[in-house]
């Protein structure tokens, strides 16, 4: 299998979602909200820092006023550029703001089964399996946890979910399923066995930690002591709103911006103030919750819009984003489904945002399906292909063939569509066939794909952790279940 | 003139207006109107009509949230007077609702509560990062028909179980309807607890706790 891992890089496409004007107001605005309304910040350890930081915390109701220069200047101190880094360095990420990788959705709890079609609860089998085929994907960059490993303790679930996929992978992990302070603890304890050491762990950070706001303008008390263990040891740690117009926020789309944009810059600043220089990272996965049912929706053109402006202002800001795209709400894979999860993916691509999460899921990042992971790839590759746009020079011109073919002619049997016949996508789940082939089996995508799934699973070897690594990792789970 | 009242009373509610509800259920106090009648006549019929332009699809969400305030705090209002003249709203029952223990989501929870209490439940909201102990105090207090748990987290939804188990060594199971919500809360979850009713969203749970209640 492959270790290349495909990413958009110097696209030529672009889209102004937002004016300079603008973004300046929705900053504007934010650093208003975080000095007048304030953002609640449920740990003492986290109130203690914006306390000697100047800001003003009121210790009852734990919510933090700050004001705009404070947030400014601990913004300053973030890296715009590192690398996210994977057990195998070939198979490193530069969050660059010149790459756009993809990674798996998670944290869902069903799954439908592989073998049965048959929808069940999720188990720590699950999370190896899904690396393991994420490991042999090329459009898989990195791995959120996909899937609760629902058999395993819960206090320690979040630790047995790593050592899974570590041992499935060797590509980077982004956990977005440790959100305590225990289970972070020891997460970067066994990233460090797997770096070499701390110190190594610093320079070559093969875990990185995605926590999840409290919307509309809190955290949540755990998620901030997690994060802020990570930044001390220089593990990548973003924020990621996932306020949802209607409900967790405005029912206008620059509000609710402005909403997630407080949550995730005061907790950026936080981390700043307490570790300067700790890589950090924006995420973000806005929506519209439905009208009728106060639903998430994981789609519709407000979604695309958040997916596009983001990073917009994450780059206001000059730190990379973890963009939520795909995650349909679509009960199956199905015209819904294509839809959202390829114009969500499209527009979080043409502003480069650096990560997008994810592949693989239906009902909004609840079921996974292995036939959409493939399909969601290739959604992936489309987009890619289309970012690259028309090269127009000499060569792409043809103009020596054009007069060669002359009028009435084909281009079939030229040097030059030979040579650049494989620049034109070769889709692998489209149905280009004639109509009676199709008829003898009517099937379609969703098969193809599952069938790739299944031939992976049943042939992929990932490169093995150490089996001596894997024991010591194990061994700490245990340590912190006793 | 009580039927023009009665009249504001229900567009109020329709207008989502809690401020004009309120002022409204004043002045009926005040022309010595009975407060249950007050409710029956005025507000519900707001309510009801609400109710029907969403099930018809021509309201939306926060409409019915809207209209659902506004009834509450008109009640809130009629209270005093109920109390003084000795008289109740009959309710369809007793909920006692939080979000579990060690999990902060609140908004699916409290959607839930307006709701139900919308729709005539008499609703105690216990908040969020709710202990087991506490939920099944107030059950015992207050003497619920039905306790609703809400769980955002695979890690915290093991409470709802916690809760059940308790109420069940309690010897209070049978007497108590167990609804549980949230979004990784599955049927496969549900039946394994053992709850009684569960709903994906806050009109769901209206229709499960009614079920329950046998109505």
């Amino acid at each position: 299998m492959s270790k290349n891992i495909k990413s958009i890089t110097n696209p030529k496409v672009h889209l102004d979602v937002l004016t300079p004007a603008e973004v300046q107001k929705i900053h504007d605005a934010t650093l208003n909200i975080i000095e007048n309304v304030g953002v609640r910040f449920p740990s003492i350890r986290s109130l203690d820092i914006w306390e000697a930081n100047g800001a003003t915390v009121d210790r009852e109701s734990m919510i933090v006023k700050a004001k705009p220069h404070l947030i400014e200047a601990a913004l300053k101190k973030a890296p715009p550029k590192y690398n996210l880094c994977a057990r195998d360095p070939q198979q490193d990420l530069p969050l660059d703001g010149n790459h756009v990788f993809v990674g798996t959705d998670g944290c869902g709890v069903e799954i439908i089964d592989i073998h049965t079609g048959e929808r069940r609860t999720s188990c720590l089998q699950d999370v190896g399996e899904v690396a393991r085929v994420a490991d042999a994907m090329e459009e898989v960059g990195f791995h959120w946890v996909a899937l609760s490993a629902q058999d395993t303790p819960v206090e320690t679930r979040g630790l047995h979910e790593i050592k899974a996929i570590w041992e499935n992978s060797t590509k980077h992990l982004q956990t977005e399923s440790i959100y305590n302070e225990h289970e972070a603890r020891v997460a970067i304890e066994m990233a460090a066995l797997i770096a070499g050491g701390k110190e190594a762990l610093r320079k070559r950070p093969v875990l990185s930690l995605m926590q999840c706001t409290a919307p509309p303008l809190g955290h949540d008390g755990g998620s901030l002591d997690a994060a802020l263990l990570a930044a001390e040891a220089g593990i990548p740690t973003g924020f990621m709103t996932m306020s949802a117009a209607l409900t967790t926020g405005p029912a206008t789309m620059a509000g609710v911006l402005a909403v997630g944009n407080a949550e995730v810059i005061s907790a950026t600043a936080l981390l700043q103030l307490a570790f300067p220089g700790t890589p950090v990272f924006y995420a973000a996965a806005q929506t519209a919750s439905d009208l009728r049912n106060g639903a998430y929706t994981g789609g519709g053109p407000e979604d695309f819009l958040f997916g596009a402006a983001t990073n917009v202002l994450a780059d206001f800001y000059d730190i990379p984003l973890s963009m939520g795209s795909f995650a349909t709400g679509a009960k199956e894979p199905n015209w819904q489904a294509g839809i959202e999860n390829s114009l969500s993916t499209f527009m979080a691509c043409v502003s480069m945002s650096d990560m997008l999460l994810g592949l693989g899921f239906l009902h909004g990042s609840r079921i996974w399906s292995y036939a959409q992971m493939m399909m969601d790839a290739e959604i992936f590759s489309i987009v890619h292909k289309t970012m690259q746009g028309i090269v127009v020079d000499d060569e792409t011109l043809a103009l020596d063939t054009i007069a060669a073919v002359g009028p009435g002619g084909n281009f079939l049997s030229q040097k030059h569509t030979l040579k650049h016949m494989r620049d034109v996508f070769l889709p692998q789940f489209m149905d280009r066939r004639p109509y009676n082939v199709w008829e003898e089996k009517k099937d379609d995508a969703r098969d193809w794909a599952l069938a790739k799934a299944r031939n992976i699973l049943a042939t992929h070897q990932p490169d093995p952790l150490d089996a001596k690594l894997s024991a010591e990792l194990a061994k700490m789970i245990v340590a912190e279940e006793k | 003139m009580s039927a023009e009242l009665f009249k504001k009373m229900a567009q109020s509610i329709i207008d989502g207006d809690s401020d004009v509800s309120v002022e409204l259920a004043n002045q009926a106090v005040a022309a010595n109107i009975d407060p249950i009648q007050a409710i029956t006549e005025g507000f519900v019929v707001g309510v009801n009509t609400v109710g029907e332009a969403f099930a018809n699809g021509d309201a939306f969400l926060p409409e019915l949230v809207m209209a659902g305030e506004a009834m509450k705090a008109a009640v809130t209002a009629l209270e005093p007077e109920m109390a003084k003249r000795g008289t109740q709203r009959k309710m369809l029952g007793k909920v006692v609702l939080a979000t579990v223990e060690g999990d902060i989501h609140e908004i699916g929870k409290s959607l839930v509560g307006t709701m139900l209490s919308a729709s005539g439940f008499q609703v105690f909201d216990m908040g969020v990062d709710v202990a087991t102990t506490k939920i099944i105090a107030k059950v015992k207090e207050v003497d619920a028909d039905i306790v609703a748990m809400s769980a955002l987290l695979t890690t915290t939804m093991v409470k709802q179980k916690e809760v059940i188990d308790v109420l069940d060594k309690e010897g209070l199971r049978r007497k108590v309807k167990v609804m549980v919500g949230g979004a990784p809360v599955t049927r496969d979850w549900v039946q394994r607890i053992e709850a009684d009713g569960y709903s994906e969203d806050a009109i769901g749970a209206v229709n499960v706790a009614k079920q329950l209640m046998g109505i």
